[in-house]
């Protein structure tokens, strides 16, 4: 206004211009208003998320201490006499994570290498969406695949291929099949995100090392993936919690007993397969076994929060920025 | 810091070459490399030729007329089939059309056009859906157990329970979709419509939204498959009751739908409940084949260079 209204010299032409909108446009002021609280819903789901556990998880610890919680106690919550050593599924969460990660991140790193420096134009064109594909099978289908088709494939060869004490073939549902399967079921994820950090690196740093005499695989071990080292550290907790939140695949292929175990031959509970199967069954509203689904959603979703905020201070002190 | 990172790289690359400019012929270490990594990602096709393969033949014995018409029937496998689980997924499918979208796409509109990212509450909206995308999902499951079908809202375990809580799974997504169609728009194009003197919703509703639909409904379509395919927060939010009936509508009556029918198919020890399971693992799994091809097609057909 000032600017408009103050010339150096009188203006001869007219009253001022203003630049202020002729009404005050309330209707925009509305719709501005509309979209923050569409975007401000996030934060709701966020908050709501954790009110939604904390409530029900204060009162289950009223009804079992802390201390049976964590203590060594069997893991029996829908049972006399209970028990509620939490430690027995979050083992069953672990030896599922250890064997599909086993798979999932090797695999899913080679697999970014070969897309990305090693592979024809061609072949990336027909790879990259058969990737796609096995990321958007449903995974309930994955479970079918592992209980019906992995499991009894691995029951027929185990006694051919492994001896002494392991050599006790599995059941019909085991650790094994469902981390085999999961761990495949991960390798597209793990593999795009590093892939995208692949290919977000210069040429320049490649060509530079080439123009020295280096060979291709020396280009992609000690130019690209120390280049891209936070994208793939970024992929691989992606990978890994992604293995530990998943659900059908464990609920159907790795078991229903609470077991301290890492053979791949026996069967494990892990915290979403307890989740998803005690929904399944009767649960009556206001039990202890009611509540305890909330005390394992929270522990189940601090891990993932804490493996998060991990994978985001490691993304920070790796980053490398390219012009 | 950054500097020394990339130097140390390149000594590393420089004395690894000085080494090789020795050797001639096939370089063994290198192929043998080579091999390793199309190993890697022959794995994932060969598993899912393997799945798809397993799936069409266990379940084609199955694959009939009586598959999309009869009730569920635990007696009689033959000719027991998945028609209110059908109804189901559209029912609920529906219902996680008409939320997700409009709010999807309004908060993607928010977070484009108008937040201002130095201001603390719009960097933690961000933050808030991006940590929204790495939640596992059943603990939606959870919150939709305990608020919605239970608690303040006491919904019930009906179908539109179970739309709300996949559409905060799947919200992230099509926000994120949403945000990098509206991105790619040309700001040339804003700053002539603001110039003309429309005001800024006048240039988003009528420049940018038109121009960033394809890429609009890339993220819808990605998104909806995902929430069909999805099965374990339904679980805990009243899919799983065995329904012998359709729905009776979005806020009353049981529902089921397919991905928790061919999980109730698939635990049930009976050989023929397998072959139940894995024809409508079939019909699913080339549902989502086909809304996926056509997602592909819009965004290769629409993708526009400016």
């Amino acid at each position: 206004m000032a600017l408009l209204t103050a010339p150096t010299e009188p203006s001869s032409v007219g009253p001022p211009l203003s630049l202020e909108p002729s009404s005050r446009r309330l209707g925009e002021k509305f719709i501005v208003a509309l979209l923050f609280g569409a975007a401000a819903l996030a934060v709701l789901i966020t908050v709501g998320i954790v009110l939604a556990i904390a409530g029900p998880t204060i009162e289950f610890f009223r009804q079992v201490p802390f201390s049976r919680f964590f203590s060594t106690e069997a893991w029996a919550p829908n049972f006399v006499p209970d028990g509620f050593g939490v430690y027995n599924i979050l083992a069953g969460t672990a030896a599922i994570v250890l064997y599909s990660c086993m798979i999932a991140l090797p695999a899913g790193l080679g697999a970014a290498i070969y897309l990305n420096e090693y592979a024809s134009h061609r072949a990336r064109r027909i790879l990259k969406p058969v990737l796609e594909v096995l990321e958007g099978i449903p995974t309930v289908v994955y479970g079918l695949f592992a209980l019906a088709f992995v499991a009894p494939l691995l029951q027929e060869i185990w006694p051919t291929f492994v001896p002494g004490k392991l050599g006790d073939p599995p059941g019909f549902q085991f650790v094994l099949s469902a981390g085999v399967v999961l761990g495949i079921m991960i390798i597209p994820t793990v593999a795009s995100v590093s892939q995208d950090a692949m290919s977000a690196i210069p040429h320049g740093l490649r060509e530079a090392a080439y123009g020295l005499g280096s060979t291709k695989m020396q280009v992609a071990t000690k130019v690209v993936v120390p280049s891209a080292f936070s994208g793939i550290v970024a992929s691989f907790v992606l990978g890994l919690s992604r293995a530990v939140g998943e659900t059908m695949v464990v609920l159907m292929a790795a078991g229903a007993i609470a077991n301290l175990t890492l053979w791949p031959n026996d069967p494990v509970l892990t915290m979403t397969a307890f989740i998803g199967r005690t929904a399944t069954g009767d649960v009556g509203f206001g039990t202890t076994t009611y509540y305890t689904l909330f005390a394992v959603a929270a522990l189940l979703f601090v891990i993932t929060l804490v493996v998060n905020m991990i994978s985001i201070a490691l993304v920070r002190k790796f980053r490398e920025v390219y012009e | 810091m950054r500097q020394s990172g990339r130097t140390r790289v390149a000594v590393d690359a420089a004395r690894a070459s000085a080494s090789t400019l020795e050797r001639r012929g096939i370089d063994v270490k290198g192929e043998l490399f080579r091999a390793v990594l199309l190993f890697c990602v022959v794995i994932g096709v060969v598993m899912l030729a393997t799945l798809l393969i397993y799936v069409t033949i266990a379940g084609w014995p199955r694959l009939d007329v009586n598959l999309f018409t009869q009730m569920p029937s635990t007696r009689d496998p033959q000719t027991s089939g998945f028609l209110p689980a059908i109804v189901g997924t559209i029912y609920v499918m529906f219902g996680v059309l008409i939320t997700t979208v409009p709010i999807g796409v309004s908060a993607a509109i928010y977070l484009e056009e108008y937040a201002d990212a130095s201001k603390w509450y719009n960097r933690f909206i961000e933050t808030n859906i991006q940590n929204l995308a790495a939640v596992p999902s059943i603990v939606f499951g959870i919150l939709g157990l305990a608020f919605i079908v239970r608690g303040p809202w006491g919904l019930g375990f009906v179908a539109f329970a179970g739309s709300l809580t996949l559409m905060m799974m799947v919200l992230p997504t099509v926000i994120i979709a949403s945000r990098e169609a509206i991105r790619g728009v040309p700001s040339t194009l804003r700053q002539a419509s603001l110039g003309l003197g429309a005001t800024r919703w006048q240039t988003v509703s009528r420049q940018v939204l038109p121009v960033a639909f394809p890429g609009v409904l890339t993220g819808t379509i990605l998104a909806m498959s995902r929430a069909i395919g999805e099965t374990a927060p339904l679980l805990l939010v009243g899919a799983t009751t065995f329904v012998r009936f359709l729905p009776e509508g979005l806020f009353e009556g049981a529902y089921s739908v397919m991905t928790v029918q061919i999980f109730q198919w698939a635990m049930r020890p009976q050989e023929e409940f397998r072959t139940l399971a894995a024809a409508g693992s079939i019909v699913l799994v080339a549902l989502l084949l086909l809304m996926n091809s056509v997602a592909i097609w819009l965004r290769n057909k629409y993708s526009r260079e400016y």
